[in-house]
């Protein structure tokens, strides 16, 4: 367990999640204007962008990380979940419409 | 520091070990803007969704963002993520006990929000020129009708737009005004009072954002009485709460930029 008050906050890492954000945003553009996937395997390929990225905003710049287990767990697990149960909710019910061909 | 001020009194009365130690090993107010932030994500966790949703839902879900558009939402997505890093280094700053950078810091990561709000402003204004609006939009003269039949027939495409993005700018403008109050206190009411009547002067009435002006004057109210009641010099913590804040809105972003925009591209 990482205490609170003992983690390293040496600018330089900041820097460099700074610089990691900005080259997976560059990433990302570059896979929409080439248009390289097609439209279900680039949304996959964004989508694991984004959770990359802010899996680096929320650990380092926003020091979940650094937070005692419990704190970074009730909050990663708690928001998680009710994402998926959002997720099993409505996307099913969203592609049977677009299978119904309703226009 | 309701953590320093218990231990303090421990101290004071002779009875170390009277107080459970924090659960989460956090001061409340962190705790309490953790909470806040994840009862936030299902907002726009849900509002994704909808996005999302009908994105799936309607095969001929519009693309109206060409290179031009993605240039400007690259060039925001630039600015938050920029921002973030002076929002940092103004916590470490604030940790040190260095007022001057401290404020420094965040004037900066304000700088940054700003830009990030007018180039949003400017991308919606474009959009809304070229017919792509909601039915309370006011009419813009002169306005282009090449959106005009997407709006028609696909009706989701700018309820769901303009709600997702506009809810994101109404956080990064709040934002924005928070890291002000934190960063200037009392002297940034002046300052948020002046934008507040000179944007609703100088912002033609056909604009929307004439009337969505109109939160800086709500806001203006609410940091009024936030500093009356609480007329204090914000120390370490509150310069860390407001970041965890500014973070929470450039997070979000980090899931709108892909799926509204790199999702809806026109590359020709």
């Amino acid at each position: 367990m990482h205490d609170v008050a003992m983690h390293d906050d040496s600018k330089g890492q900041y820097f460099w999640v700074w610089g990691a954000l900005l080259v997976l945003t560059a990433v990302e553009v570059v896979l929409a204007y080439k248009q390289v996937f097609q439209p279900l395997r680039m949304l996959e390929a964004l989508l694991f962008l984004s959770v990359i990225k802010s899996a680096l905003i929320i650990g380092y710049f926003m020091h979940l990380k650094f937070e005692r287990a419990l704190m970074r767990w009730l909050l990663v697990i708690s928001v998680t979940a009710c994402f998926v149960i959002m997720y099993f909710f409505f996307f099913p019910d969203a592609d049977r419409i677009l299978q119904l061909g309703v226009k | 520091m309701a953590d320093a001020t218990l231990q303090h009194d421990a101290v004071q009365h002779g009875l170390p070990g009277e107080y459970e130690a924090p659960l989460f090993g956090a001061y409340s107010k962190k705790v309490g803007m953790w909470l806040f932030l994840a009862s936030d994500s299902l907002t726009f966790g849900a509002l994704l969704v909808a996005f999302s949703y009908n994105r799936i839902s309607m095969p001929a879900w519009p693309t109206p963002f060409g290179k031009e558009s993605i240039a400007n939402a690259t060039v925001m997505t630039a600015c938050l993520l920029s921002s973030s890093l002076t929002m940092v280094l103004g916590v470490l700053a604030a940790k040190r006990g260095d007022r001057a950078w401290t404020r420094n810091w965040l004037l900066a990561t304000m700088a940054f929000g700003t830009a990030f709000i007018v180039l949003h402003g400017m991308e919606w204004s474009k959009l809304i020129g070229q017919g792509l609006a909601l039915p309370g939009f006011p009419k813009v003269p002169g306005q282009a009708e090449e959106f005009a039949a997407v709006v028609q027939a696909v009706p989701q495409f700018p309820a769901t737009f303009f709600g997702l993005t506009g809810m994101h700018m109404l956080h990064v403008t709040l934002g924005v005004i928070y890291l002000g109050v934190v960063a200037l206190r009392k002297w940034f009411l002046p300052i948020l009072g002046a934008i507040w009547i000179a944007g609703y002067a100088l912002i033609p009435s056909y604009s929307v954002f004439h009337y969505g002006i109109h939160v800086l004057g709500l806001a203006l109210v609410v940091a009024l009485i936030i500093l009356l009641l609480k007329p204090k010099v914000y120390d370490a913590h509150d310069v860390e709460v407001s970041g965890l804040y500014w973070h929470f809105v450039d997070l979000v972003w980090m899931f709108i930029f892909p799926l509204v925009y790199l999702m809806s591209t026109k590359i020709v």
